[in-house]
């Protein structure tokens, strides 16, 4: 007991010097860590709890994928039907019930209909499923169904590209180290810190920012516009006051070839986009505008007509300013999306939670002051209750409090609110082991053991229940972090790591101070 | 200098002969709980029934009746408004709006936020928090497991370290100390959300971790004295570790006692429930666990037997470390 060889002691202190030095980042003043030179040391990070900011949860809409694969896959049957030799004719085409399903006018097409479809399909994995399930019903109708392996495998493509450009959209925006991950397979969570307003973000992040250039319809029938019925190769759109237009289905150009947004304003000083297109791009807008002067486009976003201008020249600079009801804002918010690209999917926020930054200021004030007051009232109930050994005690669970720090720095950990709670219980939790080890020397003193003798059963008896005891509390705060999310998260991070430093400044480090005090002092009685 | 001694030397309380009378009451309250929770149902955050959640600051104290008019007035679905701690504080839960749409959540917020400020200027909007149904789904069942796995995992730690009686007396105890919190959730109404499954969980690990020193003292005294009887047996090792579960109960008490005065409005309903935790798995300790083991016939000959073996084992490493001795 008494034997510490001097390797031990330093060694022991080593390591709880290290956990200090290394909390030392994390309590002072950024500034003040800066200029110690340790700007770029590890540090703890606050959760948005204690930060304040906003955790935003995406989740791709996959009811929506699938309705969006069946328009595509629609207007792809039309197109490749339609160039089929001989042309196969097709009619009464419907996306109803989650599948297509048109019939083939002549019978004797039906098979060679069905063997150019099933070209358009593809596999999913390795199984030999295919995206497309192709049937055909009553000899003459074909019925297409998106299987859900397909769509499985679309979403998870289209997460990856969506991620990508909720990321570029965050980063436009200039937000302080915000986190974008991908969660399981179709959810994005968005963690920034330190915005009071989320309003602004999540109507950004959340822009699918689809943009079509289509020429209208001018020979459509407007009551039959107006009744929602569009002609062959057409489509009905309507304007944001609702006004239905008739449009063209073949797009002149997308999003996909955009170089450049960016916000501006129109001829009557109003705030609008100018966009500039790729090589492909303004090509293509050349020739149609060449083609069609003095007949109207539509600049559609989200499948909502913006406006629709007049040609009055070809425009052969590969640029066009979108009009609309903008106000600066929302033109700044729409060059952002549309130069971060249109999302493959659409998004839809799950779960949102916005901490003020004065709440988080205030929490971290009050969590500082309550683990000060448990600090003091802890110290000076086991001085009280154990006079010497609670001095070590106490030095132990203080040193604890840093070495814990230091350890979530070198982790580079979160500290949320429940994770300061945790730090409370953890100066509570930690006496518990001198509590168990002073017990059990009190009780060998009662039995008229020698001091030493006492000491040396404390730690060997008490060592093996604490031993014990942490194990169990371990298994709880490991399903906490398993299963929790967020602040439980934070709170079961700090649970264990007190459990981890806190048996070895609770046992070993008290332990060498008793022993060094017992062979300096030679006491021959103990207070106890 | 005198020190502090709470429980005195050598404490004899027959805990054993007052089972009879502990498991009633335990039973009682239990049931007591199990009731509360089953009628009056847990306050569910917004982190589980879904919805919206806003928490609004003012400069005064919060007008509870004025608001809730105003909010009503808005006719933007049945809101349930709560004290949150200081009087300055409101809480403010809506459903969530039935429209798809991306803003939707973010019109009703700024037309609650309008509509407040309006009359009260200075309002803030501390925390806002919306949990779509699927959300607060999947957050109860993986607090459900959580809580589950827990209390399963440790019980069946505390059958491989000890025998299968310390194992189900803990998880039966264990059990006790979650139903209690849950009925003590259930009558104050205080909102049971995300960081109360930590409570428990907690709780869980605490309550454990107190019946593990006692199960440790019984089985350490089994193989001391083995012709004690079983209730004696267990009386004196509760007496003996009588001034430690008093001595850490308290120190964790005051530590939490500090949190719940000064810790914030934020985590008061966490820190209640730690503190409830504390007292209920102290108590399940002495009076479940420990006297339950007798109920359920723990075999001190088996024991012997096996602390026997276990002794052999340890005669015949240390007989072998004689003859190859380690470097």
């Amino acid at each position: 007991m008494l034997d510490f060889p001097r390797w031990k002691i330093a060694s022991i202190l080593g390591v709880l010097l290290i956990g200090i030095l290394l909390a030392i980042p994390s309590i002072v003043p950024e500034s003040t860590a800066k200029q110690l030179g340790l700007g770029s040391a590890p540090r703890i990070n606050l959760g948005l709890d204690l930060a304040g900011g906003s955790h935003i949860l995406l989740e791709a809409d996959t009811a929506d994928v699938a309705k969006s694969r069946l328009s595509a896959m629609e207007d792809t049957i039309r197109a490749e039907m339609r160039r089929m030799t001989p042309q196969v004719a097709i009619g009464d085409i419907s996306t109803a019930n989650g599948s297509l399903n048109f019939f083939v006018r002549d019978p004797a097409q039906v098979d060679a209909a069905v063997e150019k479809i099933r070209t358009l399909t593809a596999p999913v994995g390795s199984t030999g499923q295919r995206d497309w399930d192709v049937r055909v019903v009553d000899s003459t109708r074909i019925v297409m169904t998106p299987t859900k392996g397909g769509i499985d495998q679309f979403v998870n493509q289209a997460m990856d590209g969506a991620t990508d450009i909720v990321r570029k959209r965050i980063d436009a925006l200039g937000t302080k180290e915000p986190t974008i991950a991908r969660q399981g397979s179709d959810r994005i969570l968005v963690e920034v810190p330190g915005v009071g307003d989320p309003s602004q973000l999540k109507a950004l992040i959340g822009k699918t920012a689809k943009l079509e250039f289509k020429l209208v319809d001018t020979t459509a029938d407007p009551a039959k516009v107006a009744a929602g019925q569009a002609p062959v190769g057409d489509q009905i759109l309507r304007f944001e006051n609702g006004s239905p237009i008739a449009v063209v289905r073949q797009a002149i150009l997308t999003g996909v070839d955009l170089k450049t947004a960016k916000q501006d304003y129109d001829q009557n000083n109003q705030p609008s986009v100018t966009i500039g297109f790729n090589a492909r791009g303004s090509r293509a807008f050349a020739e149609t505008t060449q083609q069609n002067v003095g007949k109207p486009f539509a600049i559609i976003l989200d499948n909502t007509v913006l406006s629709a201008p007049n040609i009055n020249e070809p425009i052969l600079g590969g640029s066009a300013s979108i009009a609309g009801s903008f106000t600066v804002q929302s033109a700044q918010q729409l060059a952002i999306a549309l130069q971060s690209g249109s999302l493959p999917i659409a998004l839809k926020t799950v779960e949102e939670r916005t901490v003020g930054p004065g709440l988080g200021a205030d929490s971290i004030h009050a969590g500082v002051v309550a683990s000060a007051i448990a600090v003091a009232l802890v110290v000076v109930f086991m001085f009280v209750t154990y006079g010497r050994f609670g001095i070590y005690a106490n030095l132990a669970v203080i040193i604890n409090v840093f070495v814990i720090l230091g350890a979530m720095a070198l982790l580079n950990a979160t500290l949320t609110l429940p994770g300061i709670a945790g730090f409370v219980l953890t100066i509570g939790t930690a006496v518990d082991a001198n509590v168990l080890i002073n017990e059990r020397i009190r009780e060998e003193r009662r039995r008229g053991r020698s001091i030493v003798q006492s000491v040396e059963l404390g730690y060997k008896e008490a060592s093996r229940t604490i031993f014990e005891a942490n194990v169990t509390h371990a298994i709880s705060g490991l399903i906490m972090l398993i299963l929790g999310s967020g602040p439980v998260k934070g709170f079961a991070v700090v649970l264990l790591l007190g459990i981890v430093t806190s048996v070895f400044t609770a046992v070993t480090f008290t332990r060498m101070l008793v022993a060094l005090w017992l062979r300096r002092q030679r006491p021959q009685a103990i207070h106890i | 200098m005198r020190l502090l001694k709470l429980v005195p030397d050598n404490t004899n309380i027959g805990f054993v002969k007052l089972r009879g009378w502990a498991f009633g009451l335990t039973l009682l309250l239990t049931i007591a709980a199990g009731v509360l929770v089953g009628v009056r149902g847990l306050n569910f955050g917004v982190d589980f029934v879904g919805g919206l959640m806003i928490e609004a600051k003012f400069d005064h104290a919060a007008p509870l009746d004025a608001v809730r008019n105003k909010i009503d007035g808005l006719s933007v679905g049945d809101a349930q408004l709560q004290q949150f701690g200081d009087a300055d504080t409101v809480s403010i839960r809506l459903p969530l709006p039935h429209s798809t749409d991306e803003g939707a959540n973010n019109a009703l917020v700024a037309k609650v936020e309008a509509s407040l400020k309006a009359d009260y200027p200075t309002v803030v909007f501390n925390q806002v928090e919306t949990v779509s149904g699927k959300v607060s789904g999947e957050l109860i069942r993986n607090g459900v497991i959580a809580v589950v796995l827990a209390i399963t995992a440790i019980a069946l730690f505390g059958i491989f370290r000890f025998e299968w009686q310390f194992g189900v007396a803990t998880f039966v105890s264990i059990f006790h100390d979650v139903l209690m919190t849950l009925g003590f959730f259930a009558l104050t109404r205080m909102e049971f959300d995300l960081n109360i499954v930590a409570a428990v969980l907690t709780i869980i690990g605490y309550s454990i971790n107190d019946k593990i020193v006692i199960d440790d003292r019984i089985r350490e005294n089994m193989r001391k004295y083995r012709q004690m009887p079983l209730g004696e047996l267990i009386d004196l090792s509760v007496n003996e570790t009588l001034p430690r579960t008093v001595m850490t109960s308290l120190t964790i008490l005051l530590a939490l006692a500090s949190l719940l005065l000064f810790g914030g409005h934020v985590l008061r309903g966490f820190t209640a429930a730690m503190m409830l935790g504390v007292i209920v798995g102290t108590y399940s300790s002495i009076y479940v666990s420990s006297s339950l083991l007798i109920s359920l016939g723990l075999d001190k000959s088996r024991f012997r037997q096996m602390s026997e073996a276990g002794d052999k084992k340890k005669a015949a490493r240390a007989r072998a470390e004689r003859i190859a001795p380690k470097p």
